[in-house]
C-alpha cells in the first residue's frame, strides 16, 4: 500500500490518481496507523512553507513521518511543497523551521531587472546528475512540470538532478531512502508517469 | 530552459464548451473531457477551464469536469469562473486544479489577491483581465462577460494585481477573442514588459504565425489557444512544430 500524506496542502487528488492508474494501492491519508501500515510514503503540496509545516503539526503527523521514514527508512517521496518541508528551514514569509531531514534551506529566486520571471512556471529541462532506479527509462535532458516561486538550497551530494532557471537548482535531491522532485511528475504527462512508476518499484536503497 | 507553453482554454458552459466572438454569439464545441483528452494527447503544456456561466448553484458541474479530468489528464490544470471565496479556490484545488483564474472578485476587492496568493501560494493564483476599447476609445477593463466596465486601465491593473501577489496574468482582449484575428501584441508586449510575472496572451489567435507574434514581438510567456483549435484544421502538436522551427523554445518530449 502506497499512502499519500493528507495535510490540506493543495491538489493531493492527481497524485494519488496517477499512482493509481498505475496499479498501485493507494491511500490518502492523515492517519497515523495508515501510514505505519503503509509500505510506501508520498507527501505532495503546494502553498507556503509555513502553512504546511503548521498542517503536519496539528495533524500530529511529525512523530510518525519521522519513525517511518527517518527511523524506518520507508521509500518517501516528496513533491514540490513535499520537497521544501524536509529543509532545515525557509526564507518563505520570514523564517521557518523544516523538518530537518535534509540539510537544507529553502530560497526564493530573485533576479535583477526583471531578467526573469517568478514564479518559475512551465516545462523545463532538467540535467540529471546521478542516475538512479528513479530515472530509469528517462533521457537525461527531460522536460517536467514547474510551478515555484522558492527552490532548495542544498549540498551537491543529495542533487540527483538540477534544472537551469537564472541559477542551477536542485530538481531532485535524494538522501537514502528519500526522494524528492521541486517538478510535479503528477502534472507531467509520459516523463512523470514514468518516474512515479519508477518510484513504485523502488526499494529505496 | 523554461519553455514557452502551448495552452488550449476551454470555456464552459452548463457542462459543455463553447466558443464565441467578443464574449457573446456562443456555439457548443464539444465535451469538456473529451477535449481534454484530446489536448493532453496532442501534448498541450497547460490547459484552461473558464466557466462563463458560473454561479454557485452550478458549482458541481465544474467541480465535476475538474475532477473528470484530472483522473485522466496528468498535466497542469488552471480554472476559473464565478470564484467569490477563498473556500472556492480550496474545492477547486483539491478536485484537482493546479492554479485558479480569479476576475471579477480581485476587481472588486483587490484584497482578494494577496490573501488568496498567501493561503494557496502565489504561483496558484492567476488573475484574468479581460479588457477592450471603451466608448472613449481607451482600454478598459470589463467584467460580467464583456459588459460591466470596471473603471481601470488594463495597463494598472496588471501592476496592481502583480503588485498584490498574482503568479500570472491571463489577458484577454475581448475585442479580439474569437475573431482569429491575431493577439493585441501591443498591449501583450506593454504588460509582459512592466511586471515580473508570466503573462499568457489570449484572445485572437487565428493562425500559427500569431502565435509566434505573441512570443516575438509580444514578449508573452504562454500562448492561450480556442478558435483556433475548434474551427480550423491546426492542432498542439502543428503549434508546437511550428514554433521549434521558428526558434522559439518550446516542448520537444511532448
Amino acid at each position: 500500500m502506497l499512502a499519500v500524506i493528507d495535510y490540506k496542502m493543495g491538489n493531493i487528488r492527481s497524485v494519488a490518481k496517477a499512482f493509481e492508474l498505475l496499479g498501485a494501492d493507494v491511500i490518502i491519508t492523515s492517519k497515523a496507523g495508515d501510514i505505519e501500515k503503509a509500505e510506501r510514503l508520498v507527501l505532495p503540496g503546494v502553498g507556503a512553507f509555513s502553512d504546511g509545516m503548521r498542517n503536519l503539526k496539528e495533524l500530529n503527523l511529525i512523530n510518525i513521518l519521522n519513525k517511518e521514514i527517518v527511523n524506518n527508512k520507508k521509500p518517501f517521496l516528496g513533491i514540490c511543497l513535499g520537497m521544501q518541508l524536509l529543509a532545515k528551514e525557509s526564507e518563505e514569509f520570514g523564517r521557518h523551521e523544516g523538518l530537518g531531514w535534509v540539510d537544507a534551506e529553502i530560497k526564493g529566486f530573485k533576479f535583477e531587472n526583471n531578467k526573469l520571471k517568478v514564479p518559475h512556471v512551465g516545462w523545463n529541462n532538467i540535467n540529471i546528475k546521478k542516475p538512479n532506479d528513479l530515472f530509469g527509462g528517462i533521457k537525461n535532458s527531460a522536460e517536467f512540470y514547474f510551478v515555484h516561486s522558492y527552490y532548495m538550497f542544498c549540498k551537491e551530494e543529495i542533487i540527483t538532478a538540477d534544472c537551469d532557471y537564472g541559477i542551477r537548482f536542485a530538481a531532485a535531491i535524494r538522501q537514502d531512502n528519500i526522494f524528492a522532485t521541486q517538478f510535479h511528475p503528477e502534472k507531467s504527462q509520459t516523463t512523470g508517469l514514468k518516474l512515479l512508476n519508477n518510484f513504485l518499484n523502488w526499494k529505496g536503497l | 530552459m523554461i519553455k514557452t507553453r502551448i495552452i488550449p482554454c476551454l470555456l464552459l458552459k452548463d457542462g459543455r464548451c463553447v466558443k464565441g466572438i467578443n464574449f457573446s454569439n456562443y456555439r457548443d464545441v464539444g465535451h469538456p473531457i473529451t477535449n481534454a483528452k484530446i489536448y493532453d494527447a496532442q501534448g498541450a503544456d497547460e490547459l484552461i477551464f473558464l466557466d462563463i456561466a458560473a454561479s454557485t448553484e452550478k458549482r458541481k458541474i465544474l467541480i465535476d469536469i475538474v475532477e473528470k479530468t484530472a483522473d485522466e489528464c496528468f498535466m497542469p490544470l488552471t480554472v476559473g469562473g464565478g470564484i467569490r471565496s477563498l473556500e472556492d479556490i480550496g474545492n477547486l484545488l483539491r478536485a484537482g486544479a493546479d492554479k485558479i483564474s480569479v476576475n471579477t472578485i480581485a476587481l472588486e476587492d483587490p484584497k482578494f489577491i494577496s490573501e488568496s496568493s498567501r493561503k494557496y501560494g502565489k504561483q496558484c493564483i492567476v488573475v484574468s483581465i479581460d479588457y477592450k476599447l471603451n466608448d472613449k476609445k481607451e482600454l478598459e477593463v470589463f467584467t460580467h462577460g464583456g459588459t460591466k466596465p470596471a473603471g481601470k486601465s488594463p495597463f494598472d491593473w496588471a501592476i496592481e494585481a502583480a503588485n498584490l501577489g498574482a503568479g500570472e496574468i491571463l489577458l484577454t482582449n475581448i475585442d479580439k477573442e474569437g475573431t482569429r484575428g491575431g493577439y493585441d501584441i501591443g498591449a501583450i508586449r506593454k504588460i509582459s514588459d512592466s511586471v515580473n510575472i508570466p503573462i499568457i496572451a489570449s484572445g485572437g489567435a487565428g493562425s500559427l504565425e500569431d502565435l509566434k507574434r505573441g512570443v516575438e514581438e509580444g514578449h508573452a510567456s504562454a500562448v492561450s489557444l480556442a478558435s483556433i483549435l475548434h474551427f480550423t484544421d491546426q492542432n498542439v502538436i502543428k503549434a508546437r512544430n511550428y514554433l521549434s522551427t521558428h526558434g522559439i523554445d518550446v516542448r520537444t518530449d511532448a
